[in-house]
């Protein structure tokens, strides 16, 4: 064995080494907020949020693109929300210990982190070329798709914090599981449920790849669901790739508002979380 | 007492005088909820017979040799994925590579070193990286790491380790920035919170009695986290690198920023590449409906979910048989 000397100088070489990687990553970190602010702040405006997109040189505002953005996550969450919470409640009460639940377990946990480009070409076989075009449904469905795995996840991880003796309890007292499921472990489990969504909706916001083949996008005012539809991330998409510098200055915009959105959900989930545990 | 007696007398007769609770409803629930545990079943399986049904006109024409073939050629319609699939494999090693050694560094930090108060506020930051949505990694990598590589970090390795022999090949080439380190680097930074995560957990599972027991008989805080943490926690740790790794294959929109979109073969680091992924994101636009260049990018689209769904199977079982075993 080394000299005691040595040893210590290991051991305070590899802790300095750790300290400065932990110091790396929040580098990094702040580097890519400073980037944000630095690049994006100078071209928010009131008229990003009032004009629709516009052709080069013609100014315009990513109005279409936030309000598609808001109404796929909102359709995507009428889906996907109560299909991820009745599976999540399967998780922790029915499936519990039974081969089903594992193998839905298992499922899941591949679908949250599965690439999510492959959702958007799942879904553009299932409904896109079906249907006959790219539309505002298909990119919803696409982030239910994205939704379904992170809402499973937490609300089965939040159920099973709910002591059993609460469950006992009520269904001592006569009651049926769906009442002792509703009124009792649901919300029992409540905060932490709806953190497990608020995360799902920060997923969904940032995510590009899957409404690539799906809504599409949509550069005029369109609210219909049957149209290719318009999305922050793939304006931002088309915005940065592309050679003209007022595009990629609104480029920049739109991804330090979805990127101050996402963070502050995730601030706060994770606020509650805490708390909870 | 008489009060409650009666009040419990009332309940009874209560309770006999009415049909059991949950006759009709309970089925119908317990229903729904079976209904949508089989629903997420059924969604996976869709997912892949869609993939693959769509895919196999490609793989008809081309027959197997589309796995390898590295011919992607749109003008004379000759399809093979062995570019891409190259692609995603190289750029996604480099990005565990990467990764692997910051995150035994930024576990040690959190488990080990980092004063009390300050471990959730720093674990919390880092796990901010993994929130931030994948396309702002991707403008940022584009407008920012790119022109830093190729102005300070290429040039100088091209210099010195491109002349050695064997390792040589991996510098060769020009220093365009775009390539297959940079998109390795910009994932190794996306991927870094996932696995670090799971690292802390593995490890903050670890009996604090055998640590206790390694540092009674004299060893340094790093030599128990050497030999004692991550031995015990190893099965699982491997598991978490595998996450990383299955993340790292299918990431889109950062590497199509700056993985520089070629569809040639290079051992280079610097080489612009592909992924599967990429190739998709770039290619889907000019492939109409019934083509064969779309047929051969969905089939594209099913080797990459092959590849993430055994990585990602196998990391599973890895995790789960050390944290609930």
């Amino acid at each position: 064995m080394a000299s005691l000397a040595r040893r210590r100088a290991t051991d305070y070489t590899v802790k300095a080494i750790s300290v400065g990687f932990a110091a790396l990553s929040l580098v990094l970190l702040a580097w890519i907020l400073w980037t944000l602010v630095a690049r994006g702040l100078p071209a928010l405006g009131p008229h990003v949020f009032t004009q629709i997109t516009a052709p080069p040189g013609a100014g315009g505002g990513l109005l279409n693109a936030i309000v598609g953005s808001l109404i796929q996550i909102g359709v995507a969450l009428v889906i996907g929300t109560p299909i991820g919470l009745m599976c999540g409640t399967f998780l922790a009460e029915n499936g519990r210990g039974t081969q089903v639940g594992n193998a839905v377990r298992f499922v899941n946990d591949v679908l949250l982190s599965a690439p999510s480009i492959l959702i958007g070409l799942f879904v553009y076989q299932l409904l896109v070329v079906p249907f006959g075009g790219f539309s505002g449904w298909a990119g919803a469905i696409a982030l239910a798709i994205i939704i379904i795995p992170v809402v499973v996840r937490t609300t089965e991880d939040m159920l099973n914090l709910v002591p059993i003796g609460l469950r006992e309890a009520a269904f001592a007292l006569g009651a049926p599981q769906w009442k002792v499921v509703t009124f009792i472990t649901w919300r029992a489990g409540r905060a932490g449920i709806v953190t497990g969504i608020l995360l799902a909706v920060a997923r969904a916001a940032g995510e590009t790849a899957p409404l690539l083949f799906t809504s599409l996008g949509n550069n005029g005012w369109s609210l219909s669901l049957d149209a290719p539809m318009a999305s922050l991330p793939i304006a931002i998409y088309q915005y940065a790739a592309s050679p003209f510098e007022d595009w990629v200055a609104l480029a920049w915009a739109g991804a330090l508002i979805i990127t101050v959105g996402v963070l502050t959900l995730n601030i706060l989930s994770r606020l509650v979380l805490a708390k909870m545990k | 007492m008489d009060a409650t007696l009666s009040g419990r007398q009332a309940g009874n007769g209560l309770i006999a005088a009415r049909k059991p609770t949950g006759r009709v409803s309970d089925p119908v629930f317990v229903g729904i909820l079976w209904g949508s545990g089989i629903l997420v079943l059924l969604l996976l399986g869709l997912i892949i017979a869609m993939l693959f049904e769509g895919g196999l006109p490609a793989l008809r024409e081309f027959g197997l040799s589309f796995i390898w073939s590295t011919t992607w050629n749109p003008v004379t319609e000759v399809f093979g994925a062995g570019v891409m699939v190259f692609g995603t494999i190289f750029s996604a090693v480099i990005a565990v590579i990467i990764a692997l050694p910051l995150s035994f560094g930024i576990a040690f930090f959190l488990t080990e070193i980092a004063p009390g108060p300050l471990r959730r506020p720093i674990g919390v930051a880092i796990q901010l990286l993994a929130a931030i949505p994948s396309i702002i990694y991707g403008m940022w990598g584009f407008f920012i790491v790119v022109p830093l590589m190729a102005a300070y970090v290429q040039p100088p390795l091209i210099e010195w380790l491109g002349p050695l022999p064997i390792i040589g090949a991996l510098f060769q080439g020009p220093p365009l920035g775009a390539g297959m380190l940079t998109a390795g680097l910009i994932m190794a930074i996306m991927i870094l919170p996932f696995i670090t995560a799971m690292f802390v957990e593995v490890l903050e599972s670890v009996p604090p009695m055998i640590k206790e027991s390694a540092y009674g008989v004299g060893a340094t805080t790093y030599e128990v986290y050497r030999n004692v943490s991550v031995p015990y926690g190893s099965t699982a740790m491997v598991g978490a690198v595998m996450l990383g790794l299955g993340r790292a294959l299918g990431e889109t929109m950062a590497v199509t920023f700056v993985i520089g979109n070629a569809t040639r073969m290079s051992a280079s680091l610097f080489a612009p590449g592909a992924t599967i992924a990429s190739t998709i994101a770039n290619e889907f636009p000019e492939a109409s409906i019934g083509s064969l260049k779309l047929q051969a990018l969905l089939e594209l689209g099913f080797i990459l979910f092959v590849i993430s769904f055994i990585v990602l199977a196998l990391s599973r079982l890895l995790v789960r048989s050390r944290l609930k075993g």
